[in-house]
């Protein structure tokens, strides 16, 4: 086949076209959610007390800067799923929740505490969040990196370790309805070991099958 | 070469619009200078030139399969050229060489005086064989007989709808087999 023949070919399935990537990804992630959710109920459940502790900002942080890491962890995937994109400044986007964790730390070192701040970051829950961050990732990262694989990253590494943050942030969300340890100091540390651990599998499986 | 990267980008928006002339004219206009790239790139890693037609074709594949990612707000060109290294830098790392891609094979080449001939390429065609029966029927049919879909529908007794099914597969199928080799 002459490379006219497939010029000829390649037009006349040129009504063949894919959707956006941003779109698969949006259904990749509704479908996953609610099995990681399922996963989450069934294993951990929300902590018994938490009508009381919907009162401590620093339980609502949580949930804010998780929140945070997937939306802007979404926006970097896509933006890395089209070949001419490199990280560049996108990678600012991550000093907002970041940047988020450092205003919790500052404004719970600024107050009066019942535990000193080892016990604090030491927590009683450190296990259970370094193992369940990371299960509870695993469908949300499958669904992730299947929707990005319609893209063409130049850097599929560098995609998939995103991809492992979208799943890692979700997956985050859920675990901070179940963990008891609410202080920015504990999450700066344990949440940040267990959703590292989840880019570095995001980046492992992605520059394997991410390459298009 | 701003004039002619923006007719690129002008001929694709036509084609997302449905214009299949558009698509048709932007792959026969973008081909001589992806293989003067190409042919620069394997001169540079002290590789044949010969075999740059493989590599022409396997970005063809990866434009085609891959458009979606391209965002009609932006040029074309960037993005073209962006996958075009991709390509030639996965092609030198399967001869086993070391890499030295030029960010500028491409989208320096001189509108001046591409290489325009059209060879046949070995590796489409080897691969065209381990496809399933209907596909390579199909594409067969389409790219070596130049038939039409209408045609192609007709001689092998399937629905116009089942030969674009079975031509888009053929062709994912080729690309995924160029990808792994």
């Amino acid at each position: 086949m002459d490379t006219n023949d497939l010029i000829r070919t390649l037009a006349a399935d040129s009504d063949a076209r894919e959707r956006p990537v941003g779109n698969l990804l949006m259904v990749a992630l509704v479908l996953a959610v609610p099995v990681s959710t399922a996963l989450f109920l069934a294993g951990l459940g929300v902590r018994s007390d938490v009508m009381t502790a919907m009162r401590n900002p620093f339980f609502d942080l949580k949930f804010v800067i998780t929140i945070a890491l997937a939306a802007v962890a979404i926006a970097i995937s896509l933006h890395l799923s089209r070949p001419e994109a490199s990280l560049g400044r996108w990678a600012w986007l991550l000093a907002i929740p970041v940047g988020l964790l450092g205003i919790g730390m500052v404004s719970e070192m600024m107050m009066p505490q019942r535990a000193p701040w080892t016990a604090r970051l030491i927590g009683s829950n450190s296990k259970v969040c370094l193992t369940a961050i990371p299960l509870l990732s695993l469908p949300l990262l499958v669904a992730a990196l299947f929707a990005l694989r319609r893209g063409a990253p130049s850097r599929p590494a560098v995609a998939g370790a995103f991809a492992g943050l979208v799943s890692a942030g979700l997956a985050a969300t859920l675990y901070a309805a179940h963990c008891t340890d609410d202080s920015p100091m504990f999450v700066a540390t344990w949440y940040t070991i267990a959703i590292g651990f989840v880019a570095a599998i995001g980046a492992f499986a992605g520059s394997r099958i991410l390459r298009f | 070469m701003r004039g002619r990267e923006d007719e690129w980008t002008d001929l694709m928006r036509s084609a997302n619009a449905g214009d299949n002339a558009a698509y048709y004219r932007l792959l026969k206009a973008v081909t001589p200078v992806l293989r003067a790239g190409a042919r620069r790139g394997l001169a540079r890693a002290g590789q044949p030139v010969d075999q740059s037609e493989d590599i022409v074709q396997d970005i063809l594949f990866a434009v085609h399969l891959k458009r979606h990612t391209w965002d009609t707000n932006a040029p074309f060109a960037p993005w073209l050229f962006a996958i075009a290294r991709n390509k030639l830098i996965d092609a030198l790392r399967r001869r086993g060489r070391r890499i030295f891609v030029n960010i500028d094979d491409f989208s320096e080449t001189l509108a001046g005086a591409p290489v325009e001939e059209s060879v046949p390429a070995s590796e489409v065609t080897t691969h065209l064989n381990g496809l399933p029966k209907r596909q390579r029927d199909v594409l067969q049919s389409i790219a070596v007989d130049s038939a039409s879909i209408k045609e192609t529908a007709a001689k092998l007794s399937m629905t116009e709808g089942a030969v674009r099914v079975a031509l888009h597969r053929g062709l994912t199928g080729l690309a995924s087999k160029l990808r792994k080799e």
